[in-house]
């Protein structure tokens, strides 16, 4: 296998060919990456950067620090979005998103926990406004969470990683 | 051609346009300016910064503000470059910049060229209403090459040096990176310029309007050996330098100002003064003896050209599978440092290889870097570029327009117009073609004057020169800026180039652009005026062929084993390249 | 031109076959209604529908997943159409109940019926729930009437009629008069007339050309082009059929937002099933019309609603606007001519092209055509999305369609089109929606978000909020955005804290406007609409903020107190226990104290009081 660090390079080979190494894929061929190690190393990003033409390092950092969706640093098994569009803004989403730092212990400024189980990130809109406020764990949405509904959500999760 | 003479209105005036590219440049032209940051006309436009935004009434009646470097001028519009409106946004505009700026206005690098400064001063920006930049917010400055220093705490975002880096040399070492207000410009993640593939040309900082690219001055370093009794210093002057320096002081662009240059140098006090074109003829021999050589006994073709410090490193580092391609001749720069330092004790009492401090002057950032080469190391000892030069001339409290013209010393001063023109892009292969066709013919070329290599505007960056040289069929392609480079090298891995000698100079047109010429980024027709001067200063000269030079010919005859592609040439005056592929980004390519 | 098929019989064989389904069951399928639970009720059903051979009539039944009914806050919604009937909140515990009572029995089950919230009552038929009654649908006409996943659904509800007979007849000119002829205005924020953009793009006829939809619905609030993509995917296909072929495209790319997997799950079968049947594709119906469809998907950031930026997010660049001109109709995706409209503008052109131009036009305004769908979310009690005429006013649409204010509480405030609008108020309920008289209000349609806001909102907290994700999502290239949008929060930060000055408000208008006349796109020109729509409006409640210390809402922490009525503490030592900080002092049976040095206003104790003595100043 010919890995740099932790990045395996056949892989992205691949994904690269799958898109004929056209840069206007770019954010397509990023997020099979992010799908694969959870976050963008930076090893991939610059590999990706050297390979396809009319790319370098910097442009393809420069697209993914750029989108929301992409992350530097791992995510967690379980990526929580929380909604603060408006209308789950209006209808009490910070309590939810206090209660899931407060369940998660996650302090100021982090997002991942520290078992790599959980990462928390707020988004502006999951266009499930008639359900305000919601949280989105992986692909699942979960409507109408209080702080109290949010704690059952994580700790049922919480119970079936610890079996 | 009058069916396609249009008008429209500035501030009431009636003025004519025709194939402007946009509104900005229709202003400029008739003699009136709006203030714009990301605006650089060898650029695509940007709109970002929005200081050139004018008020316009559109014939039906329909008012809008919009940014003049984008909009593309119509007949019939009344533009207003000064109402209330835009002045109002100009104004946020820069008082919103210096919220986010290192306002030490007076130590910094760009101080009295800076764009922002100007503006400010011109607006009369005296407060900012909102919080600005704490110490705490302030970035590291990234001061860790020879050539360039990045200071992102004066960054405004402008783009243009992201644009040059991607346009120009098609390379993109700077980016963008995150989003709003977080947005910086940098090098991957934040890396030091040096660790990453960045070859140093410096056309960033020549199109930065503020102090967040500069060039990384060592005036002082060379004040301090002027200043050494036990030293003996030394300078040479690059082709380029002659035609812009006196921008520095009023005059005109292209202005020939050698031999101000070389009594200015005395007064600052360096002790001998030689010219780089001298070393370009220099090269030329071993580089037209490289080539014919390469010609005539299937060596590897085609040759590339090798004065450009830029463009090796980019070759270093990007495609290190084709440096045979590359001739083994040094830079001008490169083949004169050692040349003072190995025969000047030879004919300057006084002088030793130890006491020797070797200046050299270049328009041009990379050949700070080039001076620090592995190969080169202890040659050539500081490297100052034009606008540094043009620094000192001040400091030194010279009238530099009020000096009488003098001339370089010998041994190393006479040169050639092929020397000259090596400031141009194509006139190294100009210069190369004369000698080669003496070399391969023992005849010299009809006429000296070969047009098809000239040129140095945006339509000129690529040029293919078909030669017969009495029955053989040579065909040069000229390139500036990397990214034609790239095509040509890539015509060459598909196998169609049809090309056996490639010139190539990184910046765009050439040295006379380098990016340690005096600012010029906002006026095209300065590098065409630059390159002017130096073909009149050819056309003018009574020597026109390298090979003619008769102090070129006395080196070979008293020091060189005579002749070119020598034993004692090769030891000298050429050199070799290594794989540096891996040497940027870790190793993680 | 010649078709290889006849559309009015493939029509009636679609039909046909929706017959031959016997009874329908439609689920909704919904990203609401799934994340309610409807694939577990459709399951249930299916399972019911298996067992039993006797139903009330027909000797089968089907279950139908469909798209959005744009309902959500009632989901699960199971509609009987054979009935007429909606039921709401639908568990799976409740399936048996309705296939036994209903299905089986003929009897509804009152329980599950929607209760009107003034009235109380139970409603039995769809047509007569307000939310319903009150709409006219047409991009919505179909959501969650038909089986999204189903090609021959749409074609059973004259999916792919018009595009058909606008091939067979083969003027595209007459197809783009038909659009301008409708009035038809860019639903997605700006209002441009649709028409005239095709035409537009249209003289550029003869090269390479393309036809985008923006489905970056990026406006929180808004979830129509969602609900679109999700319900009658194939209406959205067909419309950018039309307009390639109106405009002489060949090519096309849908961007939907990644945060829509669902509607990204459908599009991509949709076009599946219509390129395999050559109603896409190359040669469509056998012609030599061709039009190639992909989907690009967004990557999480709202800027790429902006045409330009999304121009540039296709082409896989960091999605900042372009500076305009040109425009896309001359250089857009990959500098070719380039027509770019929002979901909802190319689902009505289906259906202006079926019903005519005099048709579209005859509802609406004078400057307005049309109906426009709008999502009705915050504290209102029916939330959902609707589509109405171009000109029905607030009032109808937040107490007739939305049933008034949740709660009994007072209506303060609308905010509308997104973080580009602005917030009404009471004076403006009787405003006709369009887009004159609601850009002269200072706000805009936007993409049609109305959060409904009430008299416990503080409006200063919302500008702040609607600044920060305006900042936040500022793509950073022009400066009067970036710096603006950035210093505007600062100033609008400091005043829900409490530290704001008189001077703060001259500063912060003045700002306001320039950023709104100097920046390069859109989404900076609108970014300080809600500033300058709640100082209009509500400048009392900034000034309470700035001179009285005083959060008339209560609702910033800094400037709200919680304090313990000694009068009605009964001390029974309930708050002290669920303070998290131990903020809150006492012994058994006396009254309690809260200790302000520590309290954090969470108001966990205000909600918990049995006796009601804990009170927020």
């Amino acid at each position: 296998m010919n890995t740099i660090n932790k990045v395996n390079t056949e892989e992205l080979n691949k994904i690269m060919a799958k898109y004929d190494y056209q840069k206007s894929y770019l954010i397509a061929i990023l997020q099979e990456v992010q799908s694969i190690y959870r976050y963008l190393p930076e090893e991939a990003m610059i590999y990706i950067g050297t390979k396809m033409e009319g790319l370098s390092p910097a442009t393809v950092l420069g697209v993914a620090t750029f989108y929301a969706q992409f992350s530097l640093d791992p995510k967690g098994k379980y990526e929580i979005r929380c909604c603060d569009g408006t209308a789950c803004h209006v209808r009490g989403s910070m309590p939810v998103l206090n209660a899931i730092r407060a369940r998660l212990d996650l302090k100021d400024g982090k997002f991942t926990t520290d078992n790599g189980l959980f990462s928390l990130e707020t988004v502006s809109c999951l266009g499930a406004c008639g359900l305000a406020p919601v949280v989105m764990i992986n692909d699942k949405v979960y409507p109408q969470m209080t702080s109290d509904a949010i704690k059952v959500v994580l700790d049922t999760i919480l119970q079936e990683e610890n079996k | 051609m009058s069916e396609d003479k249009k008008t429209l209105f500035i501030e009431g005036k009636e003025v004519e346009f025709t194939d402007e590219p946009n509104l900005l440049e229709v202003i400029r032209k008739a003699g009136m300016n709006v203030p714009t940051f990301c605006y650089r006309p060898d650029l695509t436009q940007f709109g970002a910064c929005r200081m050139c935004v004018v008020e316009v009434e559109y014939p039906n009646g329909r008012v809008m503000v919009n940014s003049s470097c984008t909009m593309p001028p119509e007949a019939g519009i009344k533009v207003s470059i000064n109402s209330q409106r835009v002045r109002k946004i100009r104004k946020t505009v820069l008082e919103l910049l210096l919220t986010n700026h290192d306002r030490e206005c007076t130590t910094c690098e760009k101080s009295g060229k800076c764009e922002l400064q100007q503006y400010s001063e011109e607006y009369g920006v005296r407060k900012i209403k909102y919080p600005t930049l704490t110490k705490e917010e302030m970035m590291e400055i990234d001061d860790r090459n020879p050539s360039i220093v990045r200071d992102p705490n004066k960054c405004i975002l402008c783009g243009a040096c992201v644009r040059a880096c991607s346009e120009f040399q098609g390379h993109s070492v700077l980016g963008f990176a995150n989003r709003g207000s977080k947005t910086v410009v940098q090098p991957m993640s934040g890396r030091d310029l040096a660790a990453v593939d960045c070859v140093f040309c410096g056309q960033c900082q020549a199109v930065c309007p503020t102090g967040a690219l500069t060039i990384k001055s060592n005036v002082d370093e060379v004040w301090d050996e002027i200043n050494n009794k036990e030293k003996k210093v030394v300078v040479q002057i690059a082709p380029s330098v002659r035609v812009a320096v006196g921008e520095m002081f009023g005059l005109k662009p292209g202005e020939n100002t050698i031999g101000k240059i070389y009594a200015a140098l005395r007064k600052i006090g360096f002790d001998l003064v030689f010219d780089t074109n001298f070393s370009a003829d220099l090269t030329i021999t071993e580089e037209a003896t490289e080539f014919v050589d390469r010609v005539t006994n299937n060596g590897v073709l085609p040759m590339f050209t090798s004065c450009c410090p830029a463009w090796i490193r980019y070759m270093e580092t990007q495609h290190p599978d084709m440096l045979a391609h590359l001739s083994s001749c040094k830079s001008p720069q490169g083949m004169l440092s050692p040349v003072i330092k190995e025969f000047l004790p030879k004919y300057y009492e006084g002088y030793t290889k130890d006491n020797m401090v070797v200046v050299s002057i270049m328009p041009c950032t990379a050949k700070k870097y080039e001076a620090k080469r592995e190969q080169l190391k202890g040659e050539t000892d500081i490297v100052l570029t034009t606008q540094e030069l043009g620094r000192m001339i001040k400091e030194a409290g010279i009238d530099f327009k009020a000096l009488e013209d003098e001339k370089a010393d010998s041994p190393f001063g006479e040169y050639s117009g092929a020397g000259t023109i090596f400031g141009a892009s194509g006139g190294v292969a100009e210069a190369a073609a004369r000698t080669a066709y003496y070399y391969i013919t023992g005849e010299n070329v009809t006429s000296n004057d070969i047009k098809e290599f000239r040129g140095v505007d945006k339509n000129s960056r690529s040029k293919t020169v078909e030669m017969d040289i009495k029955g053989t069929k040579v065909v040069i392609r000229v390139v500036s800026t990397l990214k034609e480079a790239e095509k040509a090298i890539q015509e060459i891995k598909n196998g169609t180039a049809n090309f056996q000698l490639l010139e190539v100079m990184a910046c765009p047109g050439g040295c006379i652009n380098g990016g340690g010429q005096p600012r010029s980024c906002d006026d095209i027709k300065v590098k065409e005026e630059r390159a002017e001067g130096l073909y009149t200063e050819d056309k003018n000269l009574e020597l026109r062929r390298s090979h003619e030079n008769p102090d070129i010919l006395k080196l070979y005859a008293e020091c060189l084993d005579g002749k070119p592609g020598s034993e004692k040439a090769h030891h000298l005056l050429h050199t070799s390249y290594n794989d540096k592929f891996k040497d940027s980004y870790k190793d993680i390519k | 031109m010649e078709l290889n098929i006849d559309i009015q019989k493939e029509q009636e064989k679609a039909q046909e076959q929706i017959k031959e389904q016997g009874f329908r069951v439609l689920v909704c399928g919904g990203t609401g209604c799934v994340a309610n639970g409807s694939l577990k009720v459709m399951e249930k059903f299916r399972e019911l529908g298996a067992s039993v051979s006797t139903l009330s009539s027909h000797d089968k039944m089907t279950v139908i997943p469909t798209g959005c009914h744009g309902f959500c806050e009632q989901g699960v919604l199971v509609v009987l159409p054979e009935y007429h009937t909606t039921y709401v909140k639908v568990k799976v515990e409740d399936v048996e109940e309705i296939f036994n009572s209903h299905i089986v029995g003929g009897e509804p089950v009152e329980r599950l019926l929607y209760t009107d919230p003034a009235t109380k009552q139970h409603i039995k038929k769809n047509d007569d729930i307000n939310f319903y009654a009150k709409q006219t649908r047409t991009a919505l006409e179909n959501c969650g009437k038909i089986n999204a996943e189903s090609l021959d659904e749409a074609i059973a509800v004259h999916g792919y009629e018009a595009l058909a007979n606008i091939i067979k007849e083969n003027n595209p000119d007459a197809v783009i008069q038909e659009i301008l002829d409708s009035g038809l205005k860019g639903r997605g924020g700006a209002g441009f007339p649709t028409g005239l953009k095709w035409k537009f793009t249209a003289a550029n006829r003869g090269g390479k050309s393309y036809v985008v939809c923006n489905g970056d619905e990026g406006d929180p609030g808004a979830f129509m082009d969602r609900s679109v993509m999700e319900g009658d995917p194939h209406k959205l296909l067909e419309g950018m059929a039309i307009a390639a072929f109106a405009i002489g495209a060949d090519e096309g790319y849908i961007y939907v937002r990644a945060e829509y997997p669902l509607a990204i799950k459908r599009l991509r079968k949709a076009i599946a099933d219509a390129e395999e049947r050559h109603y896409l594709g190359k040669n469509i119906f056998g012609t030599d019309f061709s039009f190639v469809l992909h989907i690009k998907e967004g990557a999480g950031a709202f800027v790429c609603g902006e045409e330009s930026a999304l121009i540039a997010s296709i082409e896989g660049e960091r999605g900042m606007p372009r500076p305009k001109p040109p425009f896309p109709a001359n250089k857009g995706l990959f500098g070719r001519p380039t027509l770019i409209n929002n979901v909802e503008t190319l689902a009505n052109v289906p259906v202006i092209m079926r019903k005519g131009a005099k048709w579209f036009a005859s509802m609406g305004t004078e400057t307005a055509k049309g109906t426009k769908t709008f999502a009705l979310t915050g504290e209102v009690n029916n939330t959902g999305l609707i589509e109405v005429p171009m000109g029905t006013t607030l009032r109808e649409i937040i107490f007739d369609i939305g049933g008034g204010i949740r709660g009994g509480k007072k209506f303060k405030a609308v905010q509308i089109g997104g973080p580009s609008g602005g917030c009404l108020t009471e004076e403006h309920l009787d405003l006709p929606m369009d887009y004159d008289s609601l850009a002269k209000a200072g706000a805009m349609v936007g993409s049609g978000g109305l959060v409904v806001m009430a008299e416990d909102t503080c409006m200063v907290e919302v500008a702040r909020f609607f600044m920060n994700f305006t900042k936040n999502e500022s793509c950073g290239k022009c400066v009067p955005c970036r710096e603006g949008t950035k210093n505007m929060l600062k100033i609008l930060e400091k005043i829900v804290k409490g530290k704001g000055e008189l001077s703060d408000l001259e500063v912060l208008e003045d700002l306001a406007n320039t950023v709104k006349d100097g920046s390069l796109c859109g989404l900076g020109k609108t970014a300080p609409n809600p500033v300058l729509s709640t100082l209009k409006y509500f400048k009392d409640e900034y000034l309470a903020h700035i001179v009285d210390k005083k959060c008339p809402a209560g609702v910033c922490t800094a400037l709200k107190t919680i304090k313990i009525d000694a009068e009605k503490c009964k001390g029974c030592t309930k708050c002290a226990r669920t303070c998290p900080v131990g903020a809150i002092e006492g012994t058994v049976k006396q009254p309690h104290h809260i200790d302000q040095s520590k309290c954090i206003k969470c108001e966990a104790c205000l909600s918990n009081c049995p006796f009601k003595a804990i009170v927020k100043e």
